[in-house]
């Protein structure tokens, strides 16, 4: 509150503290800044990886938009973006997130470690490693779920990609809504709690009128942000590349296929925009929340 | 050994707002200076301003005979103790005390040597090894004295050196500061919000408000005339009666009372006497009004009477002879006791 | 005890022993499969052996990819902690004119601009840059991409260090050196630790930049090689993809088991891994 707090107590000059900043700022520039406003432009080029128009891209206007509203495949992946953001994320993650928070409050600590750490433990283990263990157990080859299932010849990716990259993702995220709501839970007032047993109210009926008017803040920075990381997810790309016949092909993946399978550099920014715009819509609500409560 | 002369010195913050203005202030040295004022008064900000943590606007700091004013904090010959003691949480006591040495990289085992030194003034002795977070409040604090001491410096500056004590403790603390204030007859300048512990330790008081010194004395000069009306109403355990007066035939007119008021006004002259509930006795004549509560004190009693037009007036009496409630009163206080002030300014009138 | 609370007491346990059975099943395949004489894709007791371990140590490309994994994330963590650490100090410090726009346009791209959405771009400046195969420059891009968000989590630890430590020091006379050396380095120690931690995590399981920019075998980090070995496909290599995967994930285990043990998994708002 003072004036005081931003007077430099260690006596580092303004000079000096710029130098500090300017590292980072460079690399961010660089490497963040710079491709997002370059997005803008190659979004209205021919730009191509190979052939003519690799050398000499030459300003297209706005075709790649109309192309891209045109485009069923384009279509189909926002569809099944919203499909994977909303199943494995809002709903998934979140869910499941809440529930286990809840759930392991009052548990024995041994057991409630090993749920967590199993938890964590997905959602730390290298990317390409998790896509490979779910890629077992979905294997057409004697894959666990078959196996459990009776059914080991299924090939559960191809006849269900997007239900499995949304079990997957389930699987993969859960542990950060866990997290937050673990903590938040620990922020409920207790007397809170103890008045709703009092006046003799089940679990639900706790949740639904104590616990949720509390956390109703964590609840929407939660799903915020599960959903902004799940739609710029690209692990999809390892369990299925999109495939079969484009049946899981969301955003990322599409934008992939694009620009590096199909080449076509200025189609896939065009695309790629429509992510970044997403985005910045996402973060611009976060930030208000944020500002809001503090 | 030093004295500090501040002249002019004005320190303003980003925002504009002027936290010390235009102050002249001379701390002669070996003395224990108290600077006391509200929160806001910008009393942390001259102690900081003394200790080169803040450049003023305007205006010299001299501490001895050399002008600091553009001088990195490092270099002035100041040691400061914060208000949380800003004691370095990794580092032990021991380390702690002995860190003014280690900047100048004194040898360790002369760092060493210090420290167990000035540990023993302070009875710290058996907890150097112990890291800050291990110490009580009390023990904190001392830590946080050590380590002022240890820098040798010329001038020690206290920042609110009680506040983070709990009651009981602060006592002791102050006892304890002020020997060893006279022990090392250092020239020290603390800052504090309490009056009663500015009118304790001090030999001399600044009592600020909004930026500027409204009065400067010993605590019993600060205590016995109040320079203004802010002074009055901010330095006491309990708040002086200030009531609204008007002068006539060399007299005053207050709560239904004519009390004998300094010579040479005007008749019909606006102003405010004060007087402290201390100085208040029972008397024949004087300000009469009914007892409406009693507040036990300990070794006094404060009583509060209501006088015939609404002003209420209180007064300490001894234990045991607490007037019942209800009943009429009439006090007065002893000659020179009665401080007559400016209506429009809040300034003393002589008298 | 009445009936209804032995029930809801089973249900409960049967509800926790299927969430774990959820989570477990697919990892305990990492447990079982490296050490399998005939491993399969589905769980089973393995016939112990370690001829998988040795055929992977002997594969052309994992050792190395793991090499160029090590190199790729120390260099990355290395600039995103330092650069980190440096920027988070002076914003939290110093009014620097503009700070507080900075810092709301960094929290900004630390969630818009991900690798996904900007991939093209990426890739377009690397090939003008001829970054293409380099693992340096590849690095880099990690880093500046993990900057913003590294930048914040440290300036919140900053935040909370007391100012008065280092008016402390100033006053007895330490130069802004020696107060960064004496006081604002140990104190941040532990923030600096999550910091590289996370950005040794978050480095080590990138798969998008890489896949991306290192289009040369020789070059490419394990996240890469695991994607190649699973595209070859076929039974050959499940000698070799278990074994590897193992590998891969134990600096994360083990760092994780670290975290977990020394400090318990506190919750840093927006931390992901």
């Amino acid at each position: 509150m003072r004036a005081a707090e931003d007077r430099d107590p260690a006596g580092l000059g303004t000079a000096r503290a710029i130098g500090f900043v300017a590292p980072a700022l460079l690399l961010v520039g660089l490497f963040l800044v710079f491709p997002a406003l370059w997005t803008l432009y190659i979004g209205i080029t021919d730009y191509q990886l190979t052939g003519p128009a690799a050398a000499e891209p030459s300003v297209v206007g706005l075709d790649n938009f109309a192309t891209a509203l045109d485009d069923p495949l384009f279509a189909n992946s926002l569809w099944l973006t919203a499909l994977f953001v909303l199943g494995s994320a809002v709903v998934g993650q979140n869910v499941l997130g809440f529930a286990l928070a809840w759930l392991l409050r009052r548990v024995r600590p041994a057991l409630r470690r090993t749920v967590e750490g199993f938890v964590l433990l997905a959602w730390i283990l290298p990317g390409p490693v998790v896509a490979y263990l779910w890629f077992a157990v979905l294997s057409r080859d004697g894959g666990t779920l078959g196996l459990l299932l009776g059914r080991p010849e299924t090939a559960w990716l191809v006849e269900y990609p997007m239900v499995s990259l949304i079990v997957f993702n389930i699987w993969r995220g859960t542990a950060f809504s866990l997290l937050l709501y673990t903590s938040a839970l620990a922020a409920v007032p207790p007397s809170h709690l103890e008045t709703a047993r009092l006046a003799g109210a089940g679990g639900w009926q706790t949740v639904r009128d104590v616990v949720f008017p509390h956390i109703r803040g964590h609840v929407l920075t939660n799903t915020l942000l599960i959903s902004l990381w799940t739609a710029n997810d690209f692990t999809p790309f390892l369990l299925t590349a999109g495939g079969p016949n484009h049946e899981s092909e969301v955003l990322p993946v599409l934008i992939y296929r694009q620009a590096l399978e199909s080449g076509q550099l200025g189609y896939a920014s065009a695309m790629s925009l429509l992510l970044l715009f997403g985005n910045l819509v996402v973060a611009l609500v976060y930030l208000r929340l944020l500002r809001r409560r503090a | 050994m030093a004295g500090v002369e501040i002249t002019g010195v004005s320190t303003v913050y980003p925002n504009g707002v002027r936290a010390v203005d235009a102050l002249d202030l001379r701390v002669v040295d070996g003395e224990l200076f108290a600077l006391l004022g509200p929160s806001g008064c910008g009393k942390t900000t001259l102690l900081r301003t003394i200790a080169g943590l803040e450049v003023p606007a305007a205006g010299t700091v001299t501490i001895g005979s050399r002008d600091v004013t553009r001088l990195p904090p490092g270099r002035r010959g100041v040691a400061m103790v914060f208000q949380d003691y800003a004691l370095f949480p990794h580092m032990t006591v021991a380390e702690n005390i002995a860190y003014p040495l280690r900047v100048r990289r004194a040898p360790k085992a002369r760092q060493r040597e210090a420290a167990s030194e000035v540990a023993d003034g302070l009875s710290l002795s058996g907890l150097l090894d112990r890291r800050p977070g291990q110490l009580s409040g009390g023990q904190q604090q001392r830590a946080a004295l050590g380590r002022a001491v240890a820098a040798g410096a010329d001038v020690l500056l206290l920042d609110e050196p009680l506040s983070n004590l709990d009651a009981r403790l602060r006592l002791e603390a102050r006892t304890f500061l002020k020997r060893l204030q006279h022990d090392l007859a250092l020239t020290t300048v603390f800052v504090t919000h309490d009056q009663a512990e500015a009118l304790a330790l001090a030999d001399r008081i600044a009592v600020m408000e909004s930026g500027r010194i409204r009065q400067l004395g010993t605590p019993r000069e600060v205590f016995q005339r109040p320079a203004d009306t802010f002074v009055a109403n901010f330095i006491g355990s309990t708040p002086m009666n200030l009531v609204e007066a008007t002068a006539r035939d060399g007299h005053v007119e207050c709560a239904g009372a004519r009390l004998p008021g300094p010579p040479g006004l005007v008749d019909g002259t606006p102003l405010v006497v004060g007087v402290r509930p201390e100085y208040l006795a029972p008397a024949d004549d004087g300000i009469t009004g009914v007892v409406s509560t009693v507040e036990n004190l300990g070794v006094s009693s404060l009583v509060t009477l209501d006088c015939p037009d609404g002003t209420p007036i209180s007064l300490t009496v001894p234990e045991q002879h607490e007037p019942a409630l209800g009943r009429t009163l009439t006090v007065n206080a002893a000659p020179g006791r009665l401080l007559f002030y400016d209506a429009e300014d809040g300034g003393l009138l002589d008298g | 005890m009445t009936p209804g609370w032995v029930v809801r007491r089973i249900g409960f346990y049967a509800l926790v022993a299927v969430v774990l059975a959820f989570f477990a099943v697919p990892m305990l395949w990492l447990a079982g499969a490296p050490f399998d004489a005939r491993p399969g894709f589905g769980l089973r007791w393995p016939e112990w052996t370690s001829a998988n371990v040795h055929a992977t140590l002997r594969h052309p490309f994992a050792v190395r990819s793991l090499v160029n994994s090590l190199v790729l994330c120390l260099v990355a963590t290395a600039v995103t902690t330092a650069f980190a650490a440096l920027a988070a100090y002076a914003l939290s410090r110093v009014r620097i004119p503009g700070r507080d726009a900075l810092l709301y346009v960094l929290l900004l791209l630390s969630s818009v601009v991900t690798g996904t959405a900007a991939m093209v771009p990426l890739f377009v400046l690397m090939l003008q840059l001829g970054l293409i195969d380099s693992r340096f420059g590849t690095a880099l891009v990690i880093a500046g991409g993990m900057l913003p968000a590294a930048i914040f989590i440290l300036k919140d630890f900053v935040d909370a260090v007391p100012r008065s430590y280092e008016e402390s020091a100033r006053v007895f006379g330490a130069s802004p050196r020696q107060v960064l050396g004496h006081v604002v380095l140990p104190i941040a120690r532990p923030g600096i630790a999550t910091i590289l931690v996370w950005s040794f995590v978050n480095a080590w399981g990138n798969f998008l930049l890489p896949f991306l920019l290192l289009r040369d075998v020789d070059k490419q980090p394990a996240a890469v090689l695991m994607r190649t070995l699973q595209d070859e496909g076929g039974s050959a290599n499940l000698t070799v993809i278990p074994v590897f995967s193992l590998l891969y994930s134990i600096p994360v285990v083990l760092l994780y088991l670290v975290v977990n043990q020394r400090y318990g998994f506190r919750f840093h708002g927006g931390i992901k891994s």
